[in-house]
């Protein structure tokens, strides 16, 4: 039961909280989006955006613009932002933006181990990053060859440390069925994306913790906003690993442990891709089934979309996430992103609607995100002269 | 009703009277017209196209070539202050210039100053290594040396002592062990040597302890000099270090992680006497360096200075331009007459004037038509227009912070010049405190001239501007200290002693 908020926020986190509603207001609206969408070039983009709050960071930029140096100015005025509000927060409120940051540096460090493993130069990768998951050791991740040096080279002094060990306990289970010592494990493509996926489960388990240990108003939002992530991040994961070589075990153990499909969702998902491969029995009675709703199903036979309309049926018992897949047809796998951003956005939103609590913190780096996400789609569409699918990816905030 | 004819005019407790005139501009003479009447400053467009976005008006290619041209004035503004050259006075005497010349002149300066910039750079950053190349020269040849001398005595023991070998692994240190093995040239054992940001060190030999699990031997000593960081232009401290290592792996691994760090490695020969040669070298090629750095930094510091000496008045110009190509976006286009059609309001006084600057702007951009302002009638409510004079001025301002009259109504401001500063005066209630009040006030306003004419910091502007507010400030302060009775909190007995006895005896 909380509600007593009221009477000790504003000590510690009152100033942020202002500052942070004060950035919020300042986020492009359904007006600026349309008329951006009229721009014939990036010209009259950086125009425009001069007159909004990018304004100061786009002006000094020389007239033969790119949408790279665009989408770098936003994304450093969102640094300095975050700079500014880290810089004045105290306990817990800092550790909280911390953690919002460790999913950025996950991304950053499987960038550049990629890159590394394709033999790209390290300087470029660096600044390919994304500044906000920078820490001081990262290029030394060019050096490591495989996870056990990855981890004791570079990523034990860096927050991430606790994260990898799930990698290497989980690794322990595998040597016990019988599976090759992941320790010595080279880095290789598939490995990498399983490495990417553990630590971020291993991530977002931490921060429903540490939410959860901070109670209140804070505990409430940040568990809604996480399990949507965790839920999502689950179903792209059945999604993408449909027809590879992950087994059902390890697509089991990527799923993290709290959300609305935990359990059982979890246990259905897992199971998704093998109504493909197994008996033709199984396929069978499903076709039957099919051809007896005939004409709500599309009737092509290629798999992902089998395997998306398994994953849909699971998906479709937990009436939060229905009227997503509803949104989309079937056959549509691309509009599932924007689907699940127009349903985030949604929720993002929401938690600006209570006071007194560090969600809102959260809550404006990701719409921001999102908006520079909208910039750089419509800045490539103009650039390449498709105006018609501006529409196509562009998720209105307000 | 004729007693209100003949009551004097009412100039500043009420709005002048404004009329709606509507403008019909041809083309030709479209832009000096709206120039002219923005030097007047006595009328005030209606925006007829307020509909429309930014790149739908008429005139957006000029205005965003106007952006352009401001972004490459502040261009020029930036790298003349980095430069550190002051920025010229203003002189008055220069011819004026054109808006497409302008933009010519604006571009071939911005790209030769882009092209001196890189220049630049490229020998600036040789010079940096250079001179970091000296400093690890220096450093790296010391432990060298040291290093060597102990290793030769190391290997006469070694001849002769042979049967104690296991007692002295025990008790020597890793530095002896290390350097147990010959002369450097023979054995396994090489190093590399560079120069790195002192804050780095530290992370950077725990990284090559783990990389290299321990195999290696790190010596480091503080460079003695600052060296310039390219990228940020400020002198960082930095830290000569030599690793020593053996084997090829080892090798490469190190190579990676001084990549990462940002060390920049140098090759230091080992033999004493190469070291000296390279050392002369490398002075002799800094100072050339040096030199050639000089040279181009004072030509381009004659080129920023050229260029800062119009600096004021070119941004002026395309402030102007701006605001006349604004202007021009809020009139209505009618293609057929090939004219402009412009809707304002103006004070019903200065009408004579605004027909004056109108003619002088078709006798001046040699129009066939004339430019016709005639008055029209509308429902809308006027804007408020008070005439001021320096006086009232700051008293206006100050009124029109909290909001601005409606047409015709009672203006607040004429009572504030009074009720303002003896409320400040009520509190402040000290003639001491008031008289250098007086006094600042007084010099603000007799130096007036100069000062208007200077460019003032933030807050002296504002002391500048509110200078006949503090002379009454301060008049009225007085007053109320001499009513208080205190001059810096001290009472006096000018005007007799108190009426009342205090109560204790002991007290005056």
């Amino acid at each position: 039961m909380y509600g007593f908020e009221a009477l000790t926020f504003n000590i510690h986190g009152g100033y942020l909280e202002a500052i942070v509603r004060g950035y919020r207001s300042s986020l492009l609206t359904a007006a600026d989006y349309n008329n951006l969408c009229q721009c014939e070039s990036l010209d009259d983009v950086k125009m425009h955006l001069s007159a909004t709050e990018y304004g100061p960071y786009l002006q000094n930029e020389p007239s033969p613009l790119h949408t790279t140096t665009i989408v770098e100015k936003c994304t450093l005025k969102l640094v300095d932002e975050y700079k500014h509000m880290l810089c004045q927060a105290t306990e817990p409120l800092s550790t909280f933006l911390e953690y919002i940051t460790y999913g950025h540096m996950i991304d950053n460090v499987v960038l550049i181990v990629t890159g590394t493993l394709h033999e790209r130069d390290v300087q470029e990768l660096l600044e390919k990053c994304h500044p906000l998951g920078m820490f001081d050791s990262i290029a030394t991740l060019a050096v490591a060859q495989n996870m056990r040096e990855l981890y004791r080279l570079v990523l034990v002094d860096t927050p991430l440390a606790p994260y990898f060990s799930e990698c290497i306990t989980s690794e322990s289970v595998a040597q016990k069925v019988g599976f090759v010592n992941m320790r010595c494990r080279d880095l290789d493509d598939m490995n990498i994306e399983i490495m990417r996926n553990t630590l971020y489960k291993a991530y977002l388990e931490d921060f429903y913790k540490f939410c959860q240990k901070l109670g209140g108003a804070t505990a409430e939002i940040m568990s809604d906003l996480l399990s949507f992530e965790a839920d999502r991040r689950a179903i792209n994961i059945t999604i993408n690993s449909i027809g590879t070589e992950l087994t059902r075990d390890d697509r089991r153990r990527l799923y993290s442990n709290f959300g609305l499909l935990y359990p059982y969702g979890h246990e259905e998902l897992a199971v998704c891709e093998d109504t493909e491969q197994a008996s033709f029995g199984g396929w069978g009675e499903k076709w039957t089934k099919m051809t007896a709703f005939g004409s709500l199903v599309n009737h092509q036979d290629c798999i992902g979309d089998l395997g998306q309309s398994e994953v849909r049926g699971v998906v479709e018992k937990y009436p939060p996430y229905q009227s997503i897949f509803a949104k989309i047809s079937y056959g549509e796998s691309q509009m599932l992103d924007k689907a699940f951003y127009e349903e985030e956005v949604k929720r993002l939103c929401l938690a600006f609607e209570q006071q007194f609590h560090y969600g809102v913190f959260f809550a404006y780096i990701r719409l921001r995100e999102q908006e520079i996400r909208n910039l750089m789609w419509i800045s490539e569409c103009v650039a390449q002269n498709q105006k018609s699918r501006v529409h196509d990816s562009v998720v209105f905030i307000f | 009703m004729g007693i209100f004819d003949k009551l004097p005019p009412m100039d500043y407790l009420r709005s002048e009277k404004m009329t709606f005139v509507q403008l019909i501009i041809p083309v030709e003479s479209a832009h000096r017209a709206i120039t002219y009447l923005g030097e007047l400053g006595l009328l005030q467009f209606k925006d007829l196209n307020s509909d429309k976005s930014p790149f739908q008006r008429t005139f957006a290619n000029q205005v965003k070539r106007c952006g352009e041209m401001s972004r490459k004035l502040h261009f020029f503004r930036d790298q003349i202050s980095k430069a550190g050259l002051l920025s010229a006075p203003r002189p008055a005497l220069q011819p004026d210039v054109d808006l497409e010349e302008l933009e010519v002149q604006l571009g071939e300066h911005e790209s030769e100053l882009i092209e001196m910039n890189a220049n630049s750079e490229k020998l600036c950053q040789s010079y940096n290594e250079l001179f970091e190349f000296k400093l690890v020269l220096l450093k790296a040849g010391g432990f060298l040396v040291s290093a060597q001398k102990q290793a030769a005595p190391r290997d006469r023991e070694l001849d002769e002592n042979v049967y104690t070998i296991e007692d002295y692994d025990d008790r020597s240190s890793l530095l002896e062990q290390e350097m147990q093995p010959q002369p450097s040239n023979n054995s396994g054992l090489r190093f590399i040597s560079g120069i790195i940001c002192k804050s780095k060190a530290l992370k950077f030999e725990r990284m090559l302890f783990r990389a290299t699990r321990g195999n290696m031997f790190f010596n480091q000593a503080p460079a003695e000099e600052h060296v310039m960081d390219p990228v940020t232009g400020e002198m960082v401290e930095k830290t000569v270090f030599v690793v020593y290592f053996s084997g090829e792996q080892a090798k490469s691994k190190i190579v990676k992680i001084c990549e990462a760090f940002g060390a920049n490695c140098y090759p230091v020969p080992e033999d004493i006497s190469k070291q000296r040669q390279v050392t002369r070298e490398v002075t002799t090629r800094l100072s050339e360096l040096e030199a050639t750095l000089d040279a181009g930094i004072r030509h381009r510091n004659k080129a920023l200075s050229s260029i800062g000496s119009n600096l004021w008045k070119w941004t002026l110009l395309v402030k102007k331009e701006k605001a006349v190509y604004d202007t021009l976006n809020m009139l209505n286009f009618d293609v057929t007459k090939k004219c402009l059609v412009g809707e304002g309001w103006c004070p019903l006084l200065s009408k004579p004037q605004i027909q004056e600057a109108l003619q002088r702007a078709t006798i001046d951009s040699n129009s066939q038509v004339g430019i016709i302002c005639h008055v029209m009638n509308t429902v809308e409510s006027p804007p408020t227009y008070f005439k001021t004079n320096r006086f009232t001025h700051a008293y206006q301002e100050i009124v029109d912070a909290y909001g601005v009259a409606r047409y015709q109504e009672a203006n607040p401001a004429v009572y504030t010049v009074i009720t303002f500063p003896f409320l400040f005066a009520v509190m402040f209630g000290d003639w001491g405190h008031g008289i250098c009040l007086l006094l600042g006030g007084l010099i603000l306003i007799l130096r007036e001239n100069r000062l208007g004419s200077q460019k003032l910091g933030s807050f002296m502007e504002m002391a500048f501007g509110g200078r006949y507010v503090i002379l009454l400030m301060a008049l009225f302060s007085i007053y109320c200290g001499l009513i208080y009775n205190e001059f810096f909190s001290v009472p006096f007995h000018i005007f007799g002693s108190s009426a009342y006895k205090c109560h204790e005896a002991t007290c005056r």
